[in-house]
């Protein structure tokens, strides 16, 4: 059973990887993404991003999709934690962690997980820039591709 | 029959309508989502203009749905722009 959790307290990425570990010795590898602000967008310097989220469908939604994961490349653990609410450059946005007993899986899993919150999980970000004003992010296609090949049988 | 529905909007699509939820009734005949969607524009002019755009997304009962989706009584219906988490 996956950790899920959605809000907006930051994570600390060693205690998440040494929590998913504990007491276990069958993990041969631990997939990890940490997604952070960047102090620019589209050529703007940023002053914070704001992620606002569906509370309810969020978490059922993130859970599904992590146990999806975990089933199809047989996890050992799988941690998945979203911030919400206002970031500033260099905060930690989300973090994946996907264990299991050989790399590809864990790589895999990660890559899975990261792709699928982009795209299929209910959050939006708003971008305050440092000059003043406000943007909703727009979805990209690229990201509906990179979720897409996941979909093809055999990824 | 009329059918009472949550509503909720997240992101811009909020913004622009002003509210984040609201209980509403609806009338006879208004029982998909493309029905609901045309309700919507049909309430005025910021409705319209807020869900003119083919790029508002709905979920219903926090399941994603699409244009043939039902609503019944009670049902909780969002409605959203294209998600972009991670």
């Amino acid at each position: 059973m996956a950790r899920v959790l959605v809000g907006p307290e930051d994570f600390d990425v060693g205690a998440e990887m040494a929590a998913l570990v504990r007491g276990r010795t069958d993990i041969g590898g631990i997939g990890c993404f940490v997604g952070t602000v960047r102090a620019f967008s589209g050529g703007r310097d940023l002053a914070a991003m704001t992620l606002e989220h569906y509370p309810g469908m969020t978490e059922h939604a993130v859970a599904r999709i992590a146990e999806e994961a975990e089933q199809r490349w047989s996890l050992l653990g799988c941690t998945v934690i979203h911030r919400v609410g206002r970031l500033v450059p260099g905060a930690n946005i989300v973090l994946v962690l996907a264990a299991a007993s050989h790399r590809q899986a864990a790589l895999a899993a990660t890559a899975f997980l990261i792709d699928w919150l982009k795209t299929r999980a209910p959050f939006w970000k708003c971008e305050e820039f440092a000059a003043g004003g406000v943007s909703w992010v727009a979805a990209r296609d690229e990201d509906d591709a990179a979720a897409g090949r996941w979909d093809e049988a055999g990824a | 029959m009329t059918v009472p529905v949550r509503l909720l909007y997240f992101a811009w699509l909020r913004e622009r309508l002003g509210t984040a939820e609201e209980e509403v009734t609806l009338p006879a005949g208004v029982d998909t989502v493309g029905a609901l969607l045309a309700w919507q524009r049909a309430r005025g002019p910021a409705a319209a203009e807020a869900f003119a755009s083919a790029t508002v997304r709905c979920a219903v009962n926090q399941e994603f749905a699409n244009d043939s989706t039902p609503i019944a009584s009670g049902d909780e219906v969002a409605f959203f722009p294209p998600v972009t988490g991670g």
